[in-house]
């Protein structure tokens, strides 16, 4: 069975983590109740998508 | 001819898939609107806008086809009577897909699929807007191209200046012209 041959370091170990990125969710303003909501979304504050209420709102 | 669906079936199997949707599409009519999640709402809605098609034939032939897929004869009564009537006017289109968010547990995009309830109201693009546009583009184009061409006719000299002294005389030529 193939098995590494050297320990890696702790250089390439944290150049590789350096890559792990979390990208930002983009978000607009719902335009019922202006709090920022993901778009083509239902607002989840108030629960309407195109001023049509969809569901319950949670807060 | 209709292009198979891509992606491997809901479920695992064919017969798995089978049921769901079926499962999914009899709860919509039941209930008019069901949440589920984005997948399963958008696989959903070719068969329950196919089935309410049938509906709306509403003969015994096409109510036995329904009745092969929506096993539950109250919901197949409920669709013809009650549903179908309320689509007569609408060509297609009978349901909606809103997007809600994701499932808490799985981060599952999850989506509301719905009967539409709203009257129908058409839509009539008038021609004379359209019409009236059109020459206010061409205005607004005709000094842009001018404008192109104006500024391209001045590199172009002097690089002709710039040039061998065979083209000299042309290039005066075109000075006297300009």
């Amino acid at each position: 069975m193939a098995v590494p041959k050297r320990k890696m370091s702790r250089s390439n170990t944290r150049s590789r983590r350096s890559q792990w990125k979390a990208a930002a969710v983009s978000l607009v303003s719902c335009p019922q109740c202006r709090s920022p909501k993901r778009p083509h979304m239902a607002c989840p504050t108030c629960g309407t998508y195109n001023r049509r209420q969809v569901i319950e709102p949670s807060a | 001819m209709p292009r198979p669906t891509k992606g491997a079936r809901l479920g695992g199997s064919p017969a798995h898939e089978k049921l769901i949707l079926a499962n999914l599409a009899t709860q919509l009519f039941q209930h008019g609107r069901i949440r589920t999640t984005e997948a399963k709402a958008k696989r959903l809605r070719p068969l329950a806008e196919k089935l309410i098609t049938k509906a709306k034939k509403g003969d015994m032939h096409n109510r036995r086809q329904v009745l092969t897929v929506v096993r539950d004869k109250g919901v197949v009564h409920h669709l013809f009577t009650e549903i179908a009537p309320t689509f007569a006017e609408r060509p297609g289109g009978y349901t909606r897909i809103t997007k809600v968010g994701l499932r808490k547990g799985d981060a599952a995009p999850m989506a509301v699929i719905e009967l539409v309830s709203e009257p129908l109201n058409t839509v009539r693009v008038a021609k004379a807007p359209a019409a009236a546009e059109a020459p206010a583009a061409e205005k607004a184009e005709a000094p842009a191209t001018q404008e192109a061409e104006e500024t391209a006719e001045a590199p172009a000299a002097e690089k002709n200046d710039e040039a061998t002294e065979a083209p000299a005389e042309e290039t005066e030529d075109k000075k006297d012209n300009a």
